[in-house]
């Protein structure tokens, strides 16, 4: 892959010098990272190692591996897994019919060897993203993900991309990384990784985030919202994880629901609202039930608990 | 918070082997760190300053554990670590905190001005001057007299002398004002004050008995047993997740040729008729995929008490993740309970519409294997087929009454697969009225009490076949 005019100015080649370094560049593009993900972000980029994140859904696992390339400014080669994911599709592929079409324009006169060795040729290579982030001649962020989604097979595929970062090709040979990628893969944890997979990675939880962090996510994308319902919506949605549903609302979720109250602009939460927007952070029919009886309740008792203190 | 023990006390050369006793710790609990781990662990060390402790812990947790659950052990026996390691070097070198001017001090302060400035460090988050508190408050508090010489409940002590009192613990309202003299906290904050106060009680006791206490390995007890059933129900459905996975691949896992699809001749010809004969397009057969059919026996009698909360968020867990499933509770008798899995979603919910109208509420009290197996066939024999898979939770003690394994044997026969979970330990198998040898040789039987003995039962179900 040619590399875009637009990437010549890249900027990958001073790489973050310290911890606070990234921890800034981050937040500058929009994602405030904790502590151990700075971190972790920044032993990434220094040892060359893959990281392997983990943590449920919407924490902001694949949101992690896009900052980073906008803050490296190196391009995103995204591997998207699924159940049945193989190598052709992930790694690369022969061009059949561009083969076929040799053979046939060649066909008469030449020997068969000397088409043979034409055919198997970088020519003929349909990249897939983990060759053409192998292959790419700036330096780019590779992001694997939901790697728990693949059969174990694939991810014994990986092995050799990710320790020695390299791939092998029988007709072609060993093809060697030009450069150093950047390697992110995320797992939501639905099966147990291979310990061969773990031991090559950097690992990092990502969990919910704390009250107060959280907070200042939420004003980083919904900076209009009062300061009083941001902080009253995180605490719902805090209060919303603690019970015991399919699927807890992530921080996506909180962000759509801040910008949802925007757009009704919205100066306080109250039990009838809250009732009204609560398909923005719940998402199923039986959660909905339980966080009505339990959340409306308390917020029906806060306002009269309030509401009477104040006059 | 302290500063960073290690690195100040053993210069470079010393603290290789420092980490080895780390990893030496770790492996103790059961985390899996290589030598490839170690050395990346150096690695990332060499990039990080020294003087950040928790930077210097970050690294260490990104190379060393490589799970969720692994992080946790981590912690915890980072933080036993690095607290023992320079505890044992003060006792060496016999230097003491005991007469600091700062115990000094804390004779003459009262617990209203300790609470103030208490809830001040908290409110600046600064965790040296919380340590240096909870020592004086340990003072102020150890001068009324009322040590119990237990460490967890003389925290709970001081901090109840204290008045201090977690914010959210009731509801959590949005600033919340305290109300009366107590001091209201966030949980988050009071859990450190916690903390430091009971890493300086262990200090105390050290200073005072003049060495370390053995080091007690973690008990399994901290780590994952689900005790409270709401925070852990995701950690169950977690696993049974994966159980879902490994039971619906089974059988039709891509193996050989069976990765590809077949062609449908039938189909293929058909469509040829257009092509006049010639099979330019191919029909597949549709892959279908395997419905695992499960029925699970649940004991609730109360010789499991303590389990059975355990054992209902995993049938609850399992209802939520299998269609074709039917559960049974049983203490004497056997009742059928899939539809209130079906009908109630909330766990609570669910485990009081078991205790109330199940149908289990039997005389006796006393599990009566050989009737639940004569009513269970009964109940399903016409159902059973080589492809269900039969579950059994329980403790397998009779009471002294006939286990009739004859008829557990024909249960077994009919199902595919049949497999026993026992909450308790192996050790305690076929001791007074456990009977589960005799089982045992109809069906595979696991002990299983916490979720990662649950993982390994999902584990040990892909191996298996019948």
């Amino acid at each position: 892959m040619a590399a875009q005019p637009s990437q010549s100015r890249t900027s990958s080649d001073h790489p973050p010098s310290s911890v606070s370094d990234i921890a800034d560049g981050l937040r500058a593009v929009g994602y405030l990272p904790g502590e151990s993900t700075a971190l972790v972000s920044y032993l990434a980029t220094k040892l060359g190692k893959p990281v392997l994140v983990e943590g449920p859904a919407g924490v902001g696992k694949t949101e992690l591996a896009k900052s980073l390339s906008r803050y490296l400014d190196r391009r995103l080669v995204r591997l998207q897994c699924y159940e049945g994911l193989d190598e052709a599709k992930a790694l690369y592929e022969w061009n059949y019919r561009k083969q076929l079409l040799r053979i046939q324009s060649e066909a008469a006169d030449t020997g068969w060897s000397a088409v043979q060795d034409d055919i198997f040729s970088e020519e003929f290579l349909l990249p897939r993203p983990l060759m053409t982030a192998i292959a790419a001649e700036e330096p780019v962020v590779l992001l694997i993900d939901e790697i728990d989604k693949t059969d174990q097979e694939f991810e014994a595929m990986l092995l050799e991309l990710l320790s020695d970062f390299q791939i092998s090709i029988p007709e072609l040979g060993r093809i060697e990384a030009r450069t150093r990628p950047v390697v992110l893969l995320t797992s939501n944890n639905t099966r147990e990784l291979t310990e061969a997979l773990k031991r090559r990675c950097l690992y990092l939880w990502l969990d919910y985030p704390a009250l107060e962090h959280e907070l200042s996510i939420v004003k980083l994308h919904a900076p209009e919202l009062s300061d009083t319902v941001a902080r009253k919506l995180v605490e719902i949605i805090q209060m919303v994880r603690d019970l015991d549903l399919k699927k807890p609302p992530s921080i996506a979720e909180s962000i759509d629901w801040a910008r949802a109250l925007l757009l009704l602009g919205a100066d306080d939460i109250d039990a009838d609202l809250f009732r009204e927007t609560m398909s923005i952070i719940v998402k199923h029919r039986t959660d909905l039930d339980t966080v009505a009886e339990r959340v409306g309740v308390q917020l029906g008792g806060l306002a009269g608990a309030t509401g009477s203190g104040a006059r | 918070m302290p500063p960073a023990p290690a690195p100040a006390e053993g210069k470079p050369p010393g603290f290789p082997a420092r980490l080895l006793e780390l990893a030496e710790d770790l492996r103790a609990e059961g985390v899996a760190v290589g030598t490839s781990e170690l050395l990346d662990a150096f690695d990332a060390l060499g990039e990080v300053g020294w003087g950040h402790r928790l930077e210097v812990k970050e690294s260490l947790a990104a190379t060393l554990a490589k799970s969720s659950e692994d992080r946790r052990i981590f912690d915890l026996v980072f933080e036993r670590f690095f607290f023992r390691a320079p505890e044992a070097e003060a006792l060496d070198r016999e230097v003491s905190e005991q007469d600091s001017a700062l115990d000094a001090g804390g004779a003459e302060l009262d617990l209203a001005q300790l609470r103030e400035r208490i809830a001040q460090a908290i409110r600046e988050g600064d965790d040296a001057a919380l340590r240096d508190l909870a020592r004086l408050a340990i003072a102020a508090f150890g001068r009324q007299g009322e040590g119990s010489g237990v460490i967890g409940v003389d925290v709970q002590r001081i901090r109840r002398a204290l008045e201090l009192r977690s914010a959210d613990g009731r509801a959590r309202e949005p600033r919340s004002v305290s109300r009366g003299d107590a001091v209201e906290l966030p949980r988050e904050a009071l859990r450190r004050f916690e903390a430091h106060l009971r890493r300086e009680l262990e200090r105390d006791a050290i200073e005072r008995a003049k060495r370390l206490p053995p080091s007690r390995p973690l008990n399994e007890l901290d780590r994952a047993l689900p005790s409270g059933p709401l925070q852990d129900l995701a950690a169950v459905h977690r696993v049974v997740a994966q159980l879902k996975r490994r039971l619906a691949t089974q059988g039709h896992s891509t193996r050989g040729r069976r990765r590809h699809q077949q062609v449908d001749v039938r189909r293929t010809m058909r469509a040829s008729l257009q092509t006049g004969g010639v099979p330019v397009v191919l029909k597949y057969r549709p892959r279908r995929p395997r419905r695992p059919e499960i029925y699970v026996l649940c004991d609730v009698s109360t010789s499991v008490t303590s389990a059975s909360v355990f054992f209902l968020s995993v049938l609850h867990a399992l209802h939520d993740n299998f269609r074709k499933m039917r559960s049974f509770v049983f203490i004497e008798r056997i009742s059928e309970v899939t539809e209130i899995f079906a009908r109630e979603r909330s766990f609570k919910a669910v485990s009081e519409a078991i205790g109330r109208d199940a149908g289990v509420a039997d005389i006796s009290g006393y599990t009566d294997y050989g009737r639940v197996w004569t009513e269970f066939i009964a109940q399903v024999e016409d159902d059973l087929h080589p492809r269900a898979t039969v579950i059994v939770l329980g403790d397998a003690r009779t009471n002294g009454r006939d286990p009739r394994a004859d008829v557990f044997a024909q249960v077994a026969e009919k199902a595919g697969r049949t497999f026993w979970l026992n909450p308790e330990p192996r050790l305690y198998w076929n001791y007074g009225d456990s009977v589960i040898a005799a089982y045992e040789r109809h069906c595979r039987a696991f002990e299983c009490w916490t979720t990662g003995q649950l993982e390994e039962f999902v584990k040990a179900l892909t191996r298996y076949d019948p």
